[in-house]
């Protein structure tokens, strides 16, 4: 068996405290359990394994996977990593703090959270913040909730069916126990339908309306004439989006939303099969005080100087307990600190770049693949970026032929379309190759 | 720690940037329609790489962190963060993988899936675990909309309410909220365990279960679990562990075998994952086997919870083994025990006897309070512990005592620690007894002292852009 190096007591340190404390062996400090519960007999785990054969061990765990190039998005895309980000978060002063309640001690968690908050209200448009939430399909169900809170006596919330189809099932099932009605809001090509929106506004029940700025096809949606009409309901427009694709496509505020949420993931964070993601939410002024999560504000301490604490937190749960709205306590502080040093190192020009490498790597794909003459173009002319949908004509499972080619691509939507995505990690000589591939046949 | 007072966007210059890019070796795709580009500008900060290093640094180390000193941290256990977890969570093998691959194509994944499920099954007694939720309180909701699927799928729908205690997280009465049901409050007794006699009048067909911490809050063991559970599965009820803890238990109790149906874990507190200043965290949720039926119809995050968090907690299952496990739960037992008989003389101990992980201390023995001088309260001691290089304890928490100061060391912490701790925290009782003032200054050492939280939430200041 071998040692845990993480205790560090030693047999006589254990014999002074249990002397001290006045009790003979370190089971007399269970005398309280009734003796039933106390456990019997080995616990049904494996022997310890030494730190060499945990490397060893998971070196053999890692190499079981297939690692494909990854021509996927659906929520989850495959951006670049600048070097200097796992370097800088896995400081452990970062890395091994706790929640910044004691602010003395605290304010380079409370600064990078202040910053994170700054630069996505900057990407959004809108006025306030949150510390962040666990990931794009919480926020949307957070953003659900509060809609309900912001509007009095309605109980429905639409949801337009070109939202990725992870953000609907996650927002169902919190408004199934939370009591509130989901209507689905019918797409017309290829994005969520105005004239299908006002129908359902008309029945005077909605308390907001969750759309998505790029849809799952990958389509720029036009929300014109979106936000009047809610607003004329009094329920609240919720924009669900990309956070990289706002340096390009128009703002939540510049479509009047109330409200934006979305998955951080695109910033930079590494797919890592799925998790930890971040998401977040910003919202107009008038809604702070209905906002759900931490939120830090800036203040001065006794000398004057500016510092930063965290504020407003009669919104939150160790507050308002059985009146909350909301129970989020920890968040994803770690992914915001990743985004936000993401977001430093890639500027406003940065991240311009890479939505035009990967909107121009994904439409030259796309007329790749259309010149090959198996597939059809679902959508023409509707506007995308680093994502686009195609009808597969050919026989068989394209996703599974690209798979053996070491592609991770074409990937099935639930109308039977395949999906792809290019991000700047691809080159011209990868989709080339694709593409070879598709054409063999 | 040193005071630093630059923001990132304070370093930017126009035209200085920090990243670098492959070249663009595509035709230009046609625009985005202008109707639907961005049109306001994008004002992010411009800095080179070198400048956004020195700035986090530079933050980061006004920052306290495990690796920096002890956090006798009620109700967190902020334990040792094993570097080698670090590591392994970071292979690229695992890293690059996409969450809508099949799962034939990512079979080391599920092996650690299948593998962790065995593990903390048999830690805890429970059936089967689901890692979808990414913090602790996402685990308590989960489970609760697990307990009211598990009614609904009997066709049972009276039962809207649940029975929480008064000494509970207050995430407990919050996800009950969220999830559709009403909070019931059960009280505690003297002795600081849940009144059982209190608790039989609440029971009845409406009651969907209770939800229960064990050890408490004031870190006692509920030693009428046997009761409770019988009488809240008498009326067709089930029981909730809040598993946040469940450090003192590990390798001597399960909460399967007290009757538990329904269970999180703090992967972040008991299984050794860093807290990140926040998160991520990871709260799988354990049920009994009644209630395996109902996992696929609640889905509460993207894809398959927080991934890298799970890898890590792996690794430290592993690292512990069936060998070590026992002495987690009793030198975390054993260093708390410590602690407290070591400070009751100065400081009030409400409820004598032995504790589990953590107890809770009801503010100081003498306050200092004279004249016109009031006495050092808990905030007061809280504060004054950053002076001497320790985190504060979790104070004000739980609600049943006006100056509760709550205290958790955990096992990693040596005897030297523990011992250093004591003897600053008996400085501080004699500070106070002496001159309560310099409790109610402190802290005098850090980088910053008390801020202005009243203009902070009167007058908020949210962002960069509220200062221009």
């Amino acid at each position: 068996m071998a040692s845990l190096p993480y205790l560090p007591q030693t047999q006589a340190d254990v014999q002074a405290m249990l002397d001290r404390i006045g009790v003979n062996k370190l089971e007399d400090l269970y005398s309280d359990v009734p003796a039933q519960f106390l456990h019997k007999g080995a616990y049904a785990l494996p022997d310890a394994l030494s730190e060499q054969e945990i490397r060893d061990y998971f070196a053999s765990l890692e190499a079981m996977n297939t690692r494909l190039k990854v021509f996927v998005g659906q929520g989850a895309y495959d951006h670049y990593t600048p070097s200097v980000i796992p370097y800088l978060c896995s400081r452990s002063e970062f890395l091994t703090a706790y929640t910044p309640y004691q602010c003395e001690i605290s304010q380079g968690t409370l600064r990078y959270i202040f910053e994170y908050q700054s630069m996505l209200c900057e990407l959004t448009g809108l006025d306030v913040c949150n510390a962040s939430m666990y990931d794009g399909p919480t926020a949307a169900a957070e953003a659900m909730k509060m809609a309900i809170a912001c509007t009095r006596k309605k109980t429905r919330v639409l949801l337009s069916a070109t939202l990725l189809p992870h953000v609907v099932e996650v927002v169902k099932t919190y408004a199934k126990f939370h009591g509130v009605e989901i209507g689905m809001l019918q797409a017309d090509g290829g994005q969520t339908s105005l004239s299908a929106l006002k129908a359902e506004l008309a029945k005077d029940d909605v308390a907001g309306v969750i759309v998505p700025s790029v849809n799952r096809f990958g389509i720029v949606e036009d929300h014109s004439g979106f936000a009047d009409a809610i607003h004329a309901q009094k329920a609240v427009l919720v924009e669900y989006c990309d956070p990289s694709a706002l340096a390009v496509v128009k703002t939540p505020a510049e479509w009047d939303a109330d409200i934006a949420v979305g998955d951080g993931q695109s910033l930079g964070l590494p797919l890592c099969y799925g998790g930890p993601y971040v998401g977040f939410m910003t919202v107009k002024k008038d809604h702070m005080r209905k906002m759900p999560g931490r939120i830090v504000g800036q203040t001065t301490d006794k000398e004057g100087r500016r510092v930063f604490v965290l504020t407003l937190q009669a919104r939150e749960q160790h507050i308002k307990r059985e009146k909350a709205t909301s129970n989020i306590c920890s968040n994803e502080s770690l992914m915001a600190l990743w985004v936000t040093i993401y977001l430093s190192l890639m500027g406003p020009q940065g991240l311009k770049e890479v939505n035009k490498l990967s909107s121009d790597g994904a439409h030259y794909l796309k007329a790749e693949l259309l010149k090959t003459g198996q597939f059809e173009d679902v959508f023409p002319g509707q506007p995308f970026l680093k994502e686009f949908v195609l009808k597969y004509k050919g026989a068989g499972s394209l996703q599974e032929k690209l798979e053996k080619a070491g592609y991770f691509a074409a990937y099935p939507t639930e109308e039977g379309y395949v999906s792809f995505c290019v991000t700047e990690k691809r080159s011209k000589e990868d989709v080339d190759r694709l593409v070879s591939i598709v054409k063999e046949g | 720690m040193k005071y630093y007072d630059k923001l990132i966007f304070e370093l930017s210059q126009e035209g200085r940037c920090g990243y670098s890019l492959p070249v663009n070796k595509y035709p230009a795709a046609p625009e985005v329609p202008s109707a639907l580009k961005r049109q306001s500008a994008l004002r992010l900060p411009q800095v080179s790489e070198p400048d956004v290093v020195r700035h986090y640094t530079n933050l980061s180390q006004m920052n306290f962190g495990v690796d920096t000193g002890f956090y006798p941290l009620g109700s967190c256990t902020m334990k040792y963060n094993p570097k080698i977890n670090e590591e392994m969570a970071a292979l690229p093998g695992f890293n690059c993988l996409h969450p809508l691959m099949k799962d034939e194509l990512v079979p080391g994944v599920k092996k650690v899936y299948e593998e962790m499920n065995k593990a903390l099954a048999a830690i805890t007694g429970m059936h089967t675990f689901t890692f979808a939720p990414c913090a602790g309180a996402h685990g308590e909701l989960t489970g609760l909309m697990l307990m009211r699927q598990y009614h609904l799928n009997r066709g049972d729908l009276a039962r809207t309410k649940v029975i929480v205690p008064d000494s509970a997280h207050g995430t407990n009465p919050a996800s009950a909220a969220v999830c559709g049901l009403e909070v019931v409050e059960v009280k505690s007794l003297e002795n600081g365990r849940i009144d059982v006699e209190a608790l039989k009048p609440l029971l009845g067909p409406d009651i969907a279960g209770i939800m229960m911490t064990n050890p408490n809050t004031l870190g006692l063991f509920e030693t009428q679990i046997q009761e409770i559970a019988s009488l809240v599965h008498g009326v067709g009820g089930l029981l909730y562990y809040d598993g946040a803890n469940m450090n003192p238990l590990m390798g001597v109790v399960r909460p399967g075998d007290m009757g538990f149906d329904i269970m999180h874990l703090n992967l972040h507190k008991t299984f050794s994952t860093p807290h990140g200043g926040g998160g991520p965290g990871s709260g799988p949720v354990g049920v009994a086997k009644h209630l395996v039926d109902c996992i696929p119809a609640i889905k509460v995050s993207g894809f398959h919870g927080n991934f890298g968090v799970i890898l890590r907690a792996y690794a430290y299952i592993l690292s512990l083994g069936k060998d070590h496990l026992q002495k987690v739960g009793q030198y975390a037992v054993l260093g708390a025990n410590y602690i407290k008989e070591c400070l009751k003389d100065v400081y009030k101990l409400p409820i004598e006897g032995v504790c589990k992980h953590e107890f809770v201390f009801d503010g100081l023995i003498n306050d200092g309070a004279h004249d016109d001088v009031p006495g050092a309260t808990t905030l007061d001691v809280a504060k004054r512990l950053l002076d001497y290089g320790f985190h504060a304890p979790t104070i004000y928490f739980p609600l049943l005592f006006h100056q509760a100061l709550m205290i958790e060391p955990t096992e990693t912490e040596s005897k030297e620690t523990l011992d250093a701790f004591i003897e600053v925290m008996r400085k501080i009782a004699a500070e106070a007894a002496e001159d309560p003032m310099i409790l109610h200054e402190a802290p005098h050492n850090t980088p910053i002292s008390r801020p202005d939280e009243t203009t902070a939430a009167r007058n908020p200041i949210l962002k960069f852009q509220d200062t221009l």
